[in-house]
């Protein structure tokens, strides 16, 4: 759907990274983890396109009345035109917004473990998710990477659902120095062959190395890409990426905003560097 | 509501539509991706993604980038192939009561005739849109929309294969685009569609390198207005055949502007992408528009621009 939301809050709660709060209609709450949003920021021709945004969480008010109003947040980075205008603007400033779109993370098997991974600004669409796996009563764990400590966002939300937090930062600030692919392997290895479903959003290289990971120890796992996008709805063919058997003679392209942004490691095409 | 109504049908190369508002190809998919957001009746015509014989890869990504006020794409023509669109598009265009204009290239003069003679012979398909101007395939369109020999040529082959009104879609990427027009005008095609996209490129200063795997791309929205507006005004008063200006429209404004410099009916592209509504608030603009106007006839606004 496409509506016209307020902006109830709009905060930077770590340096460039950014939360923000909308009003959405009431059938924005069928919107389900790993699914994003289509924001136009500003009403004029430069920006053009719309910004792809995941949903980072959806949630409802009851007034004393007992009308009920649904809101929606996004976590976001500032980083070129698009982003540093939606930092600009404040509560009550209004945004076009199209969505939810695409398809999120698929559940699975509610018994086994769900190990979620998330580098900087990756971690917004694992929140929505690990509250569903959570009220699944599925164990969850959350492995977070980052630069510094300034780009492991929300963990405390993450804690407070009950989640294992695993941090790793390139410079030591947080948790474990180095990539947090380090600590995933280890519990991997402690996991000893129990099932276990991996997701993963953040930068290109973790999500080659998480895939790796998943293919070398035949686990599933799910990735939320990112893509250049104009309409976001499947018409454009600009978003797309290479599937599993892709080829100069064999076409397999995925289309990231429709098919994805969360699709099976397994389904995509590793090999082509980014 | 106003008593009053305006006339917003146009006949355009033997099709009735009910107002001048059309999709432009390669930026609505095939109709049924935008259902959700316009009610496809309320256009005049809608034209799906270009179509060829074979399925075809389309290039490398990254694809499209924003450059200010447009769009650079170098999408590649990827498509499903006309097979793959019969078994799966054609069901739901069958469904909707509004024109479909099916938008198709070919590598080869041969294969051009043949989709001309296969889309013929789909009852669904109310006309066909020749696009002889894409920019982004090497071998593709670009020989023939640049050439006006070539482009004749291709075109005639094509009128042979069908009955159905025959579109041509030119590149704006050409020293004489009236040269262009009245060849696939004297080849025979029933209108033509302009302009296509402009070639461009952009750079990644910090990684030297450009930004589109491609290379090059073909530039849309609000930036090539003026262009368009310009080769649409001097082909219409150059050809008998309608002209469909095409180019940059985001607004009702714009759209309005196009049948000043005697466009018969427009498209709307890039600005589906920004408001999937887009074509249809076009045309509940424009008629508002006439209305305030006190005009009564769409058709009045035809190149009738005062110069
Ligand atoms: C499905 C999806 C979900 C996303 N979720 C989030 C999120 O929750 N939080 C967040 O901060 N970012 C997210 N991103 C990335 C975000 O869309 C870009 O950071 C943003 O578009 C940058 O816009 P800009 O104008 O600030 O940057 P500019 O560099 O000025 O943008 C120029 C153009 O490039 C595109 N672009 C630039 N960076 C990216 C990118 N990484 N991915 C896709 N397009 C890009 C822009 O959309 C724009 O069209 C997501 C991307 C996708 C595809
Ligand atoms: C992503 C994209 C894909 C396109 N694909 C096609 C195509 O397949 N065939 C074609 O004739 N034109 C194609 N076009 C050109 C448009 O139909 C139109 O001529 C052009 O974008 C200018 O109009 P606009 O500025 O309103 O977008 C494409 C344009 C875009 C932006
Ligand atoms: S962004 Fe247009 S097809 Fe995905």
């Amino acid at each position: 759907m496409e509506f016209n939301s307020t902006i109830l809050s709009n905060v930077e709660m770590s340096p460039n990274y950014w939360r923000i709060r909308l009003t959405a209609p009431a059938a924005f709450a069928a919107a389900t983890p790993g699914q994003f949003v289509m924001v136009r920021v500003g009403g004029s021709i430069d920006p053009l396109l719309r910004r792809p945004f995941a949903v980072y969480d959806v949630g409802s008010t009851t007034k004393a009345d007992g009308t009920t109003t649904v809101h929606f947040e996004m976590l976001y980075k500032v980083v070129g035109k698009g982003t540093t205008l939606l930092s600009r603007l404040h509560g009550g400033d209004s945004v076009d917004i199209l969505g939810p779109l695409g398809q999120g993370f698929v559940f699975g098997d509610d018994d086994e473990e769900k190990l979620l991974v998330g580098g900087g600004i990756g971690l917004a669409p694992l929140y929505l998710l690990a509250r569903e796996l959570v009220k699944r009563n599925s164990p969850v764990r959350l492995f977070a990477g980052g630069r510094s400590r300034n780009d492991l966002l929300c963990l405390d939300e993450f804690e407070r659902l009950g989640v294992d937090c695993h941090t790793a930062t390139e410079d030591g600030s947080h948790g474990a120095t180095g990539f947090v692919t380090v600590a995933l392997n280890q519990h991997l290895d402690a996991l000893a062959g129990k099932k276990a479903t991996l997701y993963a959003c953040g930068p290109d290289p973790m999500l080659r190395a998480v895939a790796k990971i998943a293919a070398d120890r035949a686990l599933p796992c799910q990735v939320s890409l990112e893509a250049a996008m104009a309409c976001g709805v499947g018409a454009c063919l600009g978003c797309v990426t290479p599937g599993k058997n892709h080829s100069a003679h064999t076409p397999d392209y995925r289309c990231v905003c429709a098919e994805g942004p969360v699709f099976e490691s397994s389904e995509l095409k590793w090999g082509a560097s980014a | 509501m106003s008593e009053k109504t305006v006339n917003m049908n146009v006949r355009v190369a033997g099709l009735d539509l009910r107002n001048p508002v059309m999709t432009a190809s390669g930026t609505f998919g095939y109709g049924e991706e935008f259902s959700e957001y316009v009610d496809l009746t309320r256009l005049g015509a809608y034209i799906t993604k270009g179509l060829c014989l074979h399925p075809r890869t389309g290039n490398p990504t990254p694809r499209i980038v924003e450059t200010p006020g447009g769009m650079l794409n170098a999408i590649g023509l990827q498509n499903v192939g006309i097979d793959a669109f019969i078994e799966k598009k054609l069901p739901f265009i069958r469904s909707v009561d509004t024109p479909c204009i099916v938008n198709f290239f070919g590598e080869t003069p041969e294969e051009y005739a043949e989709m001309a003679a296969r889309l013929d012979a789909l009852p669904e398909v109310a006309a066909l849109e020749m696009n002889i101007s894409c920019p982004n395939v090497r071998q593709g369109g670009i020989i023939f929309g640049t050439d006006p020999d070539c482009a004749g040529s291709i075109v005639k082959a094509c009128r042979a294969a069908t009955k159905k009104p025959l579109f041509v879609k030119l590149s704006p990427n050409v020293t004489d685009i009236v040269a262009m027009a009245k060849a696939c005008e004297d080849a025979g095609a029933d209108a033509l569609s302009l302009i296509n996209t402009l070639i461009g490129m952009a750079i990644d200063l910090n990684k030297r390198k450009p930004i589109l795997a491609n290379v090059t791309g073909g530039l849309s929205g609000p930036a090539v207005k003026p262009v368009a507006l310009r080769m649409v005004w001097l082909v219409a008063k150059s050809v008998k055949v309608p002209v469909i200006g095409i180019g940059g429209i985001m607004n009702a404004t714009d759209a309005l502007e196009f049948l000043l410099a005697g466009a018969s009916a427009i498209q709307v592209g890039t600005a589906s992408f920004i408001n999937p509504g887009a074509a249809q608030k076009i045309v509940e603009d424009m008629e508002a528009w006439m209305l305030a106007q006190g005009e009564t006839d769409i058709r009045n606004l035809i190149g009738a621009l005062k110069v």
